[in-house]
């Protein structure tokens, strides 16, 4: 069902887990669907520095999180806002149709975060 | 290692079924209805095997119909049902932890104008003929209640809700699907009227079936052509499927009582380390062991979603099964674990496994080891879990 791209980021996650004095945090979904995904963020000078992210959710929830924390290091906040689920799936070189909601989730969560952080610091 | 503990969604066939069968695709060839010697000798292996069905269900012969499966002999048993009895009513009972091929069939025969209950089961997923009596009306033509529950093993008081039937003069189905090899069924003791078998879960091969229809009791062709099953299943007969399956059921009826014990004991010696062994994971159903088919064993893993479980223990070489609906494509749950009060959280998180006549004891240790390791990994990455922890530290 998954290719080889998602078992892989599956199996070996990066950025897991929670992060100590994060400066923006945003979670997504819920547990009765089945997906929850937090990510959490580090940000100096509007740049994201460090990712992390805890998921409860499938292969895809799992993958796609690590996938997207991958993509935003380094970014701008304007950057990664610009991040689409479709990029993460391009990334993972294909989701199963049933699971691009997933992918989905790590787009909100992004957003999620940083919008948290801007509406903090405004 | 590979350990499959699969068995409720399908069982590798004996070899002493397939050496039964291989005669019956290139060398008995003929078709069973035939007029020629070749067609004669396929007509007589279907006979045979339909004794054997007989004697393994306490039926007799002309009670036997063949089949592709237990998906059509269910749709084959409601459908045909209400087709043959819509005058005197349009009620039937069912519950609500049914497969899907009775669930759906209901559904669709309610879009046709029939009125269907669906009843809920206790906590430890047993529907009481108690709930059944209620239910009944007096345009009530049919209850169907299956022998044992896929997901979580419960037994339903067949015998019982069989009686009461028979007593208020309403046909009584049941789909044994889960239950034969595994315990005991018995048509004239436990008062069934129609019932479902398919000859993959008890190994057999795929793609075979029996309903068992009592003598006086009637029911509408479903499959509708030639003149196969005394009119009442048309098309031509699987020769090689329904001689294994004949096979297969009389193997596996030999030893019941022996097949259960070994499933059991390994069965409650998986739910004995897990229980002892993961913290936050509890039994869904009930562990009596008089309720539950020997094999099964349904846990949920609280803070974690199935699927992962599953793919992570996949990885691991072992076999097993979610309530999520994450792994079948759906959205919603397992409607079995939603109807026995889990919630759709804890359901998502949710494991079966079925064990089945190979399985041994280090299989089964094995599995333990596998599931801690996979559960704490899921664990640590789990936004849930990490709350709980805090929570405990905070108090
Ligand atoms: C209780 C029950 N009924 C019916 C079926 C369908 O049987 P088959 O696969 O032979 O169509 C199954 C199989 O999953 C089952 O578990």
């Amino acid at each position: 069902m998954y290719n080889d791209k998602v078992l892989e980021a599956f199996k070996n996650p990066k950025n897991v887990g929670a992060m100590e004095n994060a400066d923006a945090e945003g979670t997504v979904g819920n547990a009765s669907c089945g997906d929850i995904m937090k990510i959490y963020l580090k940000i100096e000078n509007d740049v994201i520095i460090d990712a992390k992210f805890e998921t409860f959710g499938c292969a895809a929830a799992i993958a796609s999180s690590s996938t997207a924390t991958e993509m935003i290091i380094g970014k701008t906040l304007d950057e990664a806002l610009k991040i689409k689920n479709s990029d993460v799936i391009e990334k993972l070189e294909g989701l199963p149709p049933q699971k691009i909601h997933c992918s989905v989730l790590a787009e909100e969560a992004i957003k999620e975060a940083i919008q948290n952080y801007r509406a903090k610091k405004a | 290692m590979r350990v499959y503990l699969d068995h409720s969604a399908t069982t590798a066939t004996d070899k002493r079924v397939i050496e039964k069968m291989l005669p019956y695709f290139s060398e008995i060839y003929g078709n069973a209805s035939s007029q020629h010697t070749f067609g004669v000798d396929a007509a007589k292996a279907v006979e045979n095997a339909r004794i054997q069905v007989a004697k393994a269900l306490n039926a007799s012969p002309n009670e036997i119909y063949f089949t592709s499966g237990g998906t059509e002999s269910d749709n084959m048993a409601l459908r045909g049902v209400v087709d043959a009895h819509g005058k005197k009513g349009r009620h039937v009972i069912t519950t609500s932890i049914e497969h899907h091929a009775i669930i759906e069939t209901c559904k669709m025969l309610e879009k046709q104008g029939v009125e269907v209950t669906y009843l809920t089961p206790d906590k430890s997923g047993i529907v009481s003929v108690e709930k059944v009596k209620e239910a009944m009306r007096e345009d009530t033509i049919l209850v169907s209640v299956m022998t044992a529950n896929s997901e979580i093993g419960s037994i339903q008081p067949i015998k019982e809700i069989g009686a009461l039937c028979r007593e208020r003069k309403i046909l009584f189905h049941t789909d044994a699907v889960q239950a034969i090899g595994n315990i005991s069924v018995d048509v004239k003791r436990d008062n069934i009227d129609l019932l479902s078998l398919s000859a993959h879960k008890f190994y057999g091969p795929k793609g075979v079936g029996v309903i068992y229809i009592r003598n006086g009791v009637k029911v509408s062709r479903f499959m509708i052509g030639g003149e196969q099953e005394r009119k009442m299943r048309a098309g031509t007969y699987n020769t090689p499927g329904i001689v294994g399956a004949g096979e297969a059921i009389t193997l596996a009826c030999a030893d019941i009582e022996g097949h259960a014990k070994h499933l059991s004991t390994l069965r409650n010696h998986l739910a004995k380390r897990i229980v002892e062994e993961i913290p936050f994971c509890s039994i869904n159903g009930t562990m009596d062991n008089d309720k539950r088919l020997p094999g099964n064993l349904n846990v949920t893993f609280d803070f974690i979603e199935g699927e992962s479980i599953l793919l992570m223990l996949d990885m691991a070489g072992i076999a097993a099964s979610s309530g999520s609906a994450c792994s079948s494509g759906s959205l919603e749950p397992s409607h079995v674990l939603l109807s026995i009060g889990v919630p759709a959280e804890r359901a998502h998180g949710s494991i079966r496994f079925t064990l089945g006549r190979d399985n041994d004891l280090e299989q089964i240790d094995y599995t333990v080891d596998k599931l801690k390791e996979t559960v704490e990994r899921l664990r640590a990455i789990s936004p849930l879990f990490k709350t709980v922890e805090g929570e405990k530290k905070n108090v």
